[in-house]
């Protein structure tokens, strides 16, 4: 099997689908700062979140959508390297990722 | 609750784990502050457990913690495409009484602990997350605030035991934000296969481990490795590499770790199993220099948040717990002493650890990250061209011996060069003297 044709078929949410979540309805604890003006920097987390939260819109914005983060935080290093474009915090007490095994 | 503690420890893996019990332990009034929904909900690890740092704090802890299985054999694989070469090591030796090593389930051995630590004394909460320090007017350390109503605690000391994105260090100015070349990011999933499989396909009985470390072609030029450890009835098995590399490349974590488990060498330990979780962690990578300052007034970090990761001997989790009991010792001693938590007096927990194995450790592999992220042939180059090099000399095709060690000894010349070679040979010999 080539490496592309395995990456056609690797589904992010196909992995996510097995894990427990306490999503804080209506209260991100990530956030893009200023959507209009993201840096190509930025624009990496679209491939390199392990959760696949990030993705690009048709009108060239990246919006988040945080349901199955893992709080890892990759994104926050990545953005702070180039200069400060996320506010970045953990879900509230309780909330987010809860592994079984870990 | 009462208003003021002895000490707060943020956070509950295994640096938290160890202070508080300590602490709690001693007799001193300790909270410590967890924000999952249970200590180890937020935690990931391979995971290995050494035996020997909890040992030294829970001496029984064989017939109490949720141990998987003991490592009997180690494996370190090399892997081009499609081959693997390597070395095993076995020994009967390691089925002792008293063994080395064990896999374990962090989200269960975490919460095995923080069990451990709520029956010494401490009080433990969960489900709240630390947001910030609390300092007084001169800057010391006076305790936290929380995201509950009403949420600030005072205290004589705080232990910052949040793993290793430090936030609440970094929120308080204690420390910077950490370098992407300084941190892996590795996905993992839960494979549960029946044991007699795992029994079968690893060649082991019983409660009999095993651990694969696999380097090479599988990180697709980045530098990290892979890894396959045998559960009591699952497989863990992931892929680390740099977070600087992720980003470099574009290549997606679960994209590498998909074909990490499609290679010819992985793919049939694997078959047949139902995967039930997939996680991913960030692992700090930076070493000795990388650490940042670990004690000053009113407050002390430990574990992942010190950066105290040995990279090359992959452990993490012992020193976590061995610098979490160290602080506490510190503690401990200070108000044994009714000596105040000043950073003058809490000097004495860098001592302890520059004593121990966790700073001479981390000291004497200082170099490696940097020798490593500038020299990525180690984990690239030189498995494939290993990994070739046997299939050559195994190979009976005709041709003569000679004729096949001049070939292989070629290949290494071209794959590196021979001032590429004998470099190499010095750099890695001087990272790891």
């Amino acid at each position: 099997m080539t490496t592309k044709e395995v990456t056609l078929t690797v589904k992010v949410e196909d992995k996510l689908f097995q894990n427990r979540y306490l999503v804080d309805e209506g209260r991100p604890h990530i956030r893009i700062k200023d959507p209009s003006t993201v840096s190509p920097t930025l624009e990496r987390l679209v491939t390199l979140c392990p959760a696949g939260c990030w993705s690009k819109q048709a009108d060239g914005t990246l919006t988040g959508s945080l349901d199955g983060c893992f709080e890892c935080g990759t994104c926050r290093i990545v953005a702070k390297a180039v200069g400060d474009e996320l506010e970045w915090s953990y879900p509230r007490g309780g909330y987010g990722i809860s592994y079984k095994f870990g | 609750m009462p208003e003021r503690f002895e000490a707060i420890v943020v956070g509950g893996g295994p640096a938290g784990n160890a202070a508080a019990l300590t602490l709690a332990r001693s007799g001193a009034a300790v909270l410590q502050i967890e924000r999952g929904e249970y200590a180890g909900a937020k935690n990931v690890q391979g995971a290995i457990l050494y035996a020997d740092a909890l040992e030294a704090m829970i001496p029984e802890f064989r017939d109490e913690a949720p141990l998987e299985r003991h490592i009997v054999e180690q494996r370190m694989w090399m892997l081009d495409e499609r081959s693997h070469v390597g070395t095993h090591y076995r020994s009967e030796d390691f089925n002792e009484e008293r063994p080395n090593r064990y896999t374990i389930l962090r989200a269960q051995f975490d919460k095995w602990f923080s069990a451990t630590v709520r029956e010494a004394g401490a009080l433990v909460i969960c489900e709240t997350t630390v947001t910030d320090l609390l300092r007084d007017g001169k800057g010391r350390v006076i305790g936290v605030r929380t995201d509950r109503d009403g949420g600030e605690i005072y205290a004589d000391v705080v232990i910052l035991a949040d793993g290793v994105n430090s936030l609440v260090a970094q929120r308080a100015g204690l420390r910077e934000e950490i370098k992407p070349d300084h941190v892996a990011l590795a996905v993992k999933e839960t494979h549960f296969l029946p044991p007699e499989a795992i029994d079968q396909r690893f060649n082991i009985k019983d409660e009999e481990g095993v651990v694969i470390e696999a380097a090479g072609a599988v990180t697709e030029g980045m530098l990290g490795t892979g890894f396959i450890y045998t559960n009591k009835e699952s497989l863990s098995v992931g892929i680390g590499c740099l977070v600087s590399d992720f980003a470099d490349t574009g290549i997606t974590p679960y994209g590498l770790l998909e074909r990490f488990k499609q290679h010819p060498s992985i793919r049939p330990l694997l078959a047949g199993g139902e995967v039930k979780e997939y996680a991913a962690h960030l692992i700090p990578e930076g070493g000795y220099k990388a650490m940042p300052r670990l004690f000053g007034d009113g407050w002390l970090i430990v574990g992942d948040a010190g950066q105290m990761v040995n990279s090359l001997h992959r452990e993490g989790s012992n020193m976590a717990m061995s610098s979490g009991r160290m602080a506490a010792e510190t503690v401990v001693e200070l108000r044994q002493d009714n000596r105040p938590m000043t950073s003058r007096n809490l000097r004495l927990y860098r001592e302890k650890l520059q004593d121990s194995y966790v700073m001479k450790d981390l000291k004497k592999y200082r170099d490696l990250p940097t020798v490593l992220h500038r020299n990525k042939q180690f984990v690239t180059t030189y498995p494939s061209l290993l990994s070739r090099a046997a299939q050559t000399f195994i190979r009976v095709d005709g041709e003569d011996k000679r004729t096949k060690e001049k070939a292989i000894a070629k290949s290494f010349l071209k794959g590196r060069s021979l001032r590429g070679l004998v470099g190499d040979a010095v750099k890695i010999a001087r990272a790891v003297r």
